[in-house]
């Protein structure tokens, strides 16, 4: 087994009309051992800004804490949060500084941009960015996330029906991963609130 | 010259500092009154990392010094841009004008300008420059100008701070066009820096800022300011102001610094 596949992760990103979705299972495993069933792979940023990290979980913890300090920082320094856009590019950065000795991550960036427009983007373990319009996936349920966001995709969703699809392209595309699954969180954002709901999908 | 009509007269000629009344003035921090603390400074300003007995480092004052006999700069923010000129006095008539460029670029929406020596201020072009490209590196944003002028004040500081070095030698007026408008700073050789709406440097500073005073409204636009800039030169210029001796720096919305090392190509024309 790889070392991306050590602990077991599902993440999903989708863009919709003014908002996104994120989304992620919440199953914590070591090898095939189910060690924690409410696992926290998505995090916030700022209000408009959350990153999920899939792949080996210490280090999903460790870039997770690195970022909130370059934020943070930053927040001092500018006085202003991050765009999404120069976030990514941070999140790039710090991922290529370890090229000979990376981060077994895989983040996937979700946020709201000036205008309120919204940004997605996922990134492999060595900062390689790759910018969607439609939906972004990580983790060892990648392929069948793919699968399902395919088809279940519409552009211009407006909130309500974005969240039906995302939990349904989460829910069965880990119902198809043994490493992944155990329900899902997910995130909604829109320009003036956030909604977090969990999902209670097969307890395997 | 003093003729002396008895011997002992020349034995005890008086220094310049006479003892009057009037001498309580000070004519300047280096020049300071008997009787003051500042009397001591003197013996403190060998050593750039040690304060004198009144709290200053007087390597700084030295420093700025310098920078008061330079040669004169000014800026001005305007509603729609910033214009930033200096005089360009060249020590001979054989110099080849076009090849000596005061302002310069730190990115191509930031200028700068400076008073004092010259080739301390080319490092610190040097240094800001890098910064922000390792900036842009990073964020792949364009630096803003208040973050890029932080961090040129903080390479002036270090080099008040350390050893075997000494302070640089120019105050520079940073100007530049950012997502936060038009914005004008000027940075001491101390490091501290400072946002103006308007302000000149170097040589006939009080009468420039005077002028200025007068002169500046809120809602200038770039034009005038343009204007406003070249006439403040014009009134402590030695010698006869023209197109050829003073350069003009100037970033509009456009957020393109562009600088005209012969303001004829401006289409200005001077009296």
């Amino acid at each position: 087994m790889s070392i991306f596949e050590y602990n077991g992760s599902a993440l999903v990103a989708m863009v919709g009309k003014n908002c996104f979705a994120i989304a992620s299972d919440r199953r914590l495993g070591v090898n095939l051992q189910t060690v924690a069933t409410d696992f926290q792979r998505i995090f916030k940023i700022h209000d408009k800004l959350y990153i999920g990290l899939s792949g080996l979980a210490t280090d999903a913890q460790t870039m997770y804490q690195r970022l909130v300090f370059r934020h943070k920082l930053y927040q001092l320094r500018e006085e202003r949060d991050m765009k999404p856009q120069t976030f990514a590019s941070l999140v790039s950065a710090l991922l290529y500084e370890k090229r000979f000795g990376p981060y077994f991550c895989q983040p996937v960036i979700a946020g709201l941009g000036d205008d309120d427009v919204p940004f997605i983007c996922t990134m492999d373990c060595l900062g390689a960015k790759e910018l969607a319009k439609d939906f972004v996936v990580s983790g060892t349920a990648s392929e069948s996330l793919y699968g399902a966001c395919e088809s279940m995709y519409k552009p211009n969703m407006e909130s309500e029906e974005l969240f039906e699809t995302i939990s349904q392209a989460l829910l069965s595309s880990v119902d198809r991963d043994c490493l992944s699954g155990w329900g899902g969180h997910v995130l909604l954002v829109t320009p003036t609130e956030v909604q977090e709901r969990t999902l209670k999908g097969r307890m395997d | 010259a003093q003729g002396f009509t008895l011997p002992f007269e020349a034995a005890f000629s008086f220094p310049q500092t006479d003892c009057s009344p009037f001498a309580s003035l000070a004519v300047s921090p280096l020049q300071p009154a008997i009787g003051t603390p500042e009397m001591g400074d003197s013996q403190y300003s060998f050593s750039l990392t040690t304060f004198s007995p009144t709290g200053k480092l007087v390597q700084i004052e030295h420093a700025l010094t310098a920078v008061g006999s330079g040669q004169t700069s000014l800026g001005i923010k305007a509603a729609n841009g910033v214009v930033i000129a200096t005089e360009k006095k060249l020590p001979s008539i054989l110099v080849d004008e076009t090849s000596v460029q005061k302002i310069q670029l730190m990115t191509t929406n930031i200028g700068v300008v400076y008073s004092g020596m010259g080739p301390d201020s080319r490092v610190l072009v040097r240094k800001s420059r890098k910064q922000a490209q390792q900036y842009f590196r990073l964020y792949k944003e364009p630096i803003p100008v208040t973050q890029l002028v932080r961090e040129t004040a903080a390479v002036m500081q270090e080099f008040t701070q350390s050893g075997g070095v000494r302070p640089f030698g120019v105050s520079l007026l940073v100007a530049g066009y950012d997502d936060n408008g038009p914005q004008l700073y000027q940075v001491d050789p101390s490091g501290s820096y400072f946002s103006w709406k308007a302000s000149a440097m170097g040589k006939n500073v009080s009468n420039a800022k005077t002028f200025l005073e007068k002169r500046y409204t809120d809602d200038m636009e770039l034009d005038d300011a343009v204007h406003t800039a070249i006439l403040t030169l014009k009134e402590g210029f030695q010698g006869q102001i023209s197109g050829k001796n003073i350069e003009i720096g100037i970033v509009g919305a456009d957020r393109k610094f562009r600088y005209y090392i012969e303001a004829i190509a401006y289409g200005l024309w001077l009296n």
